[in-house]
């Protein structure tokens, strides 16, 4: 049941995509929403939990002040309005992993408003509108044991974990983002990176993605090139990871191009997404939607921020990224552009933590753009997710820089760090990995290369001197590597030219 | 151990108990002792308790006692019992809420209003019927039992806080606590001739009362006298932070109150007649009776010193359906947690079914009409499309009224009215009729869905059945209603030489 997929160039040739997206955040409180139990991932199941959030007949909600002054930095550092008047919201529907039959979260009265992001992508900036950012709690998660997906068809029983419920949740909606046409995969990837970057500076949640402390809903669309209305979209949901983000967008367009080329209308619905595929499978038709009788919440008091802490903590915001990038930029020499790629790649931080730890930065953007990115990709994760350290890079770019490794073992040693062989000095020692001085082992390797190919050593000592390269490349060879190609050079240049 | 019988006990007020406990004239387990076998012998015709667990009682007694014995200082109320609805959340005590979605469910948490009256060292006697989710005006949609007016064992003894009623007006329980949304504590208070006060609206915590309609719900004393209300009132109330709606400020000082009050002047204190509760043009539904006895009672208010007017309340007429949208509303969205998932009834789940099917089964079989026919209106009144006409409206109505209690009190210190349009009714006259029952509750909505206090005070007898009246006060001036209350409880009991549950006939036996 594959879909019909149109060419990615050739979507743009007939169709503009509008993309939205919903951002789920995690805060990272020390307790939920609304009850004292802690928030700590991982914990068995069920042992985080309390009358509270397990919604028993009674329990009252409390609310977290933390996570709505967290919800209120959010909102300022994204540019938002912060309401002087907000409410919960009762968002009502039945399933087991919502303990109270409803959803405690916010509806027209939300905490912040109208606020803007600006994204770039190849040198061009895009600005995202941020329709609101709004407090809610999370739900319990599901897990449903028996069937062959994971999903709830097909599953003998299901059981629910609810310390998860009611950890504390943000939520960030945007205006829907017209104009991006063929980047409008890399505005989403970029936006939601761009938005973690902020996210961490704030400090209000660890924004680990594979923990679902961030989680996207990605809404996409279609319209004729040239049309005045947008098309019918689709929302993909829990999209979690920065590349998944970029995907979705992508799957989604070339899908519902084949749809709409075939005389078809795109329906309305959720869609689930699937990491290993990069494809979409429908989920629930928004046509047979729900309605949640949204009401506000009687248990719990408005919210009315004064505007005198609202601006106090305007005023202790931390540095936001985009401002921190202009002057990291400074502080390393590089182009927008450069500085662009390092945003895509989600290497930002890490690139500034490497050369915190003692790297020189052009060395560490050569790492985490070069070598670790490719191995990012290989594996299908993002750049943060790698099992090395920035400290490690830096340990690494130390290594060679001192001429203990050269580059193609400093690749070996990164191997052993990613195998978990602990550090990057500690591989280089297990591994045997170090550069060989001019020892007698490589000055054997020299004249062994020499006897070995008479008729190339003749050729240099009567001055074809470029033929060299292939005598070094045999001393390498029966190093495997580990000699350093300069002294190798040199210790041949020394027999058979200045002698 | 002394001269002091068993029906003494059962005769005596809190505050007499509270004294002979304090004095050691009796001990706890004596007085629980006296109380229990009274429920053993008469809660079968009755039928106020769900659930009596004598060895708990009987343990926590002796525990008050051996306290005293080894001379701990003890609050006022150690030793003396009490029942609780069974709508307050006990910690591994039995509580339905009426209802059988929640048979056999032992909290693992005591509410906080239970809390306090355990480290005030009451004795818990048992847990007392009600109507479903506290939804009804008799009792009768309580989905285990009918429960009996000891008055008249063949008549209703009020809703929703019924076997609270009933089990202190039978004397099978010195005092209370009721919870009051429309008037489900005034209301039974006012037809098993009792005590009963709603408190303001945030003054006492909810947190562990399973919710009705959040806000509007409140717990509050249901009392022989004024003096108990207000003791039990003030171990109650204050603020508690796991109640966000909870009011921080100062417990009032109510029983001071009402030791004042029942010094009988009240001169200076000017009272409003509320014209729409049964004053002129808006008499329909009431019972001659009861208006006799309100008229009577505030000719006793002015020769006690009280100025009284007229006061009008326009809005008044607009509470009943007003309070018939927002209620159902709430409660619609607090009953969906009863899913069958976590605790209580599961029905259906048999392998054979999806999700949907056990939950909808469950919900099916666990509640009663009267609780689905609310969870139905609440729905529809909800529901996009329908939501600014019906509960938006009604928001607005609540608006009203509560304008009409502020600028009331520009004019006077207290609005009163009858507690009740009627005197208890027989059991099952209006069960085919939901619209009369809601009819019962006309006097005391306007005071649940402004959030003021409000207490029923007996007034007298209407053909042989207890008549009640009704003091209504400003936002936490509960006093007030205190005050007023006991001066018209002290100068009626001397009047008639006796206390009022005194002139109870035949006391269903």
């Amino acid at each position: 049941m594959s879909d019909t997929l149109v060419d990615y160039d050739e979507v743009l040739t007939r169709y503009e995509p509008v993309i939205g997206l919903e951002t789920h955040v995690e805060l990272g409180t020390e307790s939920k929403m609304f009850c004292g139990c802690s928030t700590t991932f991982g914990a068995e199941p069920n042992t985080q939990t309390c009358p509270v959030c397990l919604g028993l007949p009674g329990s009252l909600p409390a609310a977290n002040a933390v996570a709505i002054e967290s919800t209120i930095r959010i909102g300022l550092a994204l540019g938002c309005r912060i309401a002087s008047w907000s409410r919960f919201a009762r968002k009502n529907y039945f399933y087991p992993d919502i303990p109270k039959g409803f959803q405690t979260s916010q509806y027209d009265e939300p905490l912040c408003t109208a606020g803007h992001l600006d994204v770039e992508v190849d040198g061009e900036t895009y600005r995202v509108e941020i329709e609101r950012v709004h407090l809610e709690e999370d739900t319990g998660k599901n897990l449903h044991v028996g069937g062959s997906t994971g999903r709830i068809h097909g599953a003998d029983h299901s059981l629910v974990d609810y310390n998860r419920a009611g950890i504390p949740l943000v939520e960030i909606v945007t205006r829907p983002i017209p104009g991006a046409g063929a980047k409008a995969p890399e505005v989403a990837r970029a936006y939601v990176t761009e938005l973690r970057e902020i996210l961490l500076a704030l400090g209000v949640s660890e924004v680990r993605m594979e923990q679902g402390n961030l989680r996207c809903d990605v809404n996409t669309s279609l319209a004729p090139i040239g049309s005045l209305e947008w098309g019918t979209r689709t929302e993909t949901k829990n999209v979690n990871s920065l590349r998944s983000v970029e995907r979705s967008v992508r799957f989604e367009m070339r899908r519902q191009a084949a749809v709409l080329d075939a005389g078809g209308r795109v329906v309305q619905e959720t869609r689930h997404f699937h990491e290993d595929s990069g494809s979409t499978s429908t989920g629930r038709s928004k046509e047979e939607a729900t309605d949640y009788r949204y009401f506000p919440e009687p248990d719990l008091v408005p919210i009315a921020p004064d505007e005198e802490w609202v601006e106090k903590l305007r005023a202790a915001l931390p540095e936001l990224p985009a401002a921190r990038r202009a002057r990291l930029r400074d502080e390393w020499g590089i182009s927008p552009t450069e500085m662009a790629w390092l945003v895509n790649a989600g290497a930002v931080e890490l690139v500034s933590d490497t050369v915190a730890a003692g790297a020189d930065p052009a060395d560490a953007r050569k790492w985490w753009l070069g070598e670790l990115a490719r191995r990012a990709n290989d594996a299908g994760t993002d750049l943060g997710d790698l099992a090395v350290t920035p400290a490690q890079v830096a340990e690494l770019i130390g290594l060679v820089s001192a001429g203990t490794i050269n580059d193609q073992l400093a690749r070996q040693a990164l191997d052993g760090v990613l195998a978990g062989e602990g550090g990057p000095a500690q591989v280089v020692e297990s591994r045997g990995l170090a550069v060989m001085g001019e020892s007698d082992e490589l000055v054997a390797a020299v004249e062994a290369a020499i006897e070995g190919n008479p008729d190339v050593a003749d050729k240099v000592r009567g001055g074809k001197v470029q033929a060299i390269g292939a005598l070094v490349g045999a001393v390498m060879k029966t190093t495997r590597g580990k000699a350093d190609a300069a002294t190798v050079k040199r210790m041949l240049e020394e027999r058979l030219i200045s002698s | 151990m002394s001269d002091v019988t068993a029906t003494d006990i059962t005769a005596s007020t809190a505050a007499e108990l509270s004294r002979a406990l304090q004095s050691g004239e009796v001990g706890s387990v004596e007085v629980t002792q006296a109380y229990l076998d009274r429920i053993a012998a008469q809660d079968g015709t009755i039928g106020a308790y769900l659930h009596v667990d004598a060895d708990a009682a009987l343990a926590a007694a002796g525990a008050v006692d051996a306290a005293r014995a080894r001379g701990e200082e003890l609050g006022p109320l150690a030793g003396v019992p009490l029942a609780l609805k069974d709508v307050v959340v006990t910690e591994g005590v039995p509580t339905t809420s009426g209802s059988k979605i929640l048979a056999g469910w032992r909290p693992p948490y005591d509410a906080t209003l239970a809390a306090r009256l355990k480290a005030a060292g009451t004795v818990l006697l048992g847990k007392t019927n009600m109507d479903e989710f506290a939804m009804g005006s008799s009792t009768e949609n309580s989905a285990y039992q009918v429960t009996r007016n000891p008055w008249d064992t063949d008549r209703i003894p009020g809703g929703s806080s019924g076997g609270s009623s009933a089990a202190v007006a039978a004397g099978l329980a010195p005092w209370a606590i009721g919870t009051d949304t429309g008037g489900s504590i005034r209301q039974p208070a006012a037809v098993t001739g009792l005590v009963g006060h709603k408190p303001t609206y945030g003054s006492v915590s909810r947190y562990g009362l399973i919710a009705f309609s959040s806000s509007l719900d409140q717990a509050g004393p249901m009392t022989r006298t004024v003096l108990d209300a207000a003791l039990l009132h003030e171990a109650i109330a204050g603020h508690d932070p796991l109640d966000s709606t909870s009011i921080d400020s100062p417990v009032p000082v109510l029983a001071e109150a009402a030791r004042r009050g029942a010094g009988g002047d009240l001169s200076g204190l000017k009272v409003g007649v509320v014209t729409e509760l049964g004053g002129e043009g808006h008499a329909d539904g009431y019972d001659p009776g009861v208006l006799a006895r309100f008229a009577e009672t505030v000719a006793l208010l002015e020769s006690l010193g009280a100025e009284v007017r007229q006061v009008s309340c326009p809005a008044f007429d607009l509470a009943l359906p007003a309070y018939y949208l927002i209620a159902p509303s709430e409660a619609s969205s607090n009953l969906a947690r009863f899913d069958g998932v976590r605790y209580g009834v599961r029905v259906g789940d048999d392998g054979g079914r999806d999700l949907d099917e056990v939950m909808a089964l469950t919900r099916e079989q666990g509640f009663g009409p009267e609780v689905k026919r609310r969870i139905i209106l609440g729905t529809y009144a909800l529901s996009s499309g329908y939501y600014e006409a019906y509960y938006g409206q009604a928001q607005k109505v609540r608006t009203l009224i509560t304008r009409d209690f502020t600028t009331a009190w520009d004019d006077v210190d207290v609005l009163v009215s009858p507690t009740s349009p009627t005197v208890a009714w027989s059991i099952g006259a209006r069960v085919d009729d939901p619209v009369a029952m809601y009819a019962a509750d006309l006097c005391t909505l306007p005071a649940s869905l402004a959030g003021v206090p409000a207490i029923s005070v007996p007034c007298g007898l209407s053909d042989g059945l207890p008549v009640g009246f009704q003091v209504m006060a400003p936002a936490l001036a509960d006093d007030r209603c205190y005050r007023v209350a006991a001066a018209l409880e002290a100068a009626q009991d001397a009047a008639r030489g006796h206390t009022f549950l005194a002139g109870m006939e035949n006391p269903h036996s």
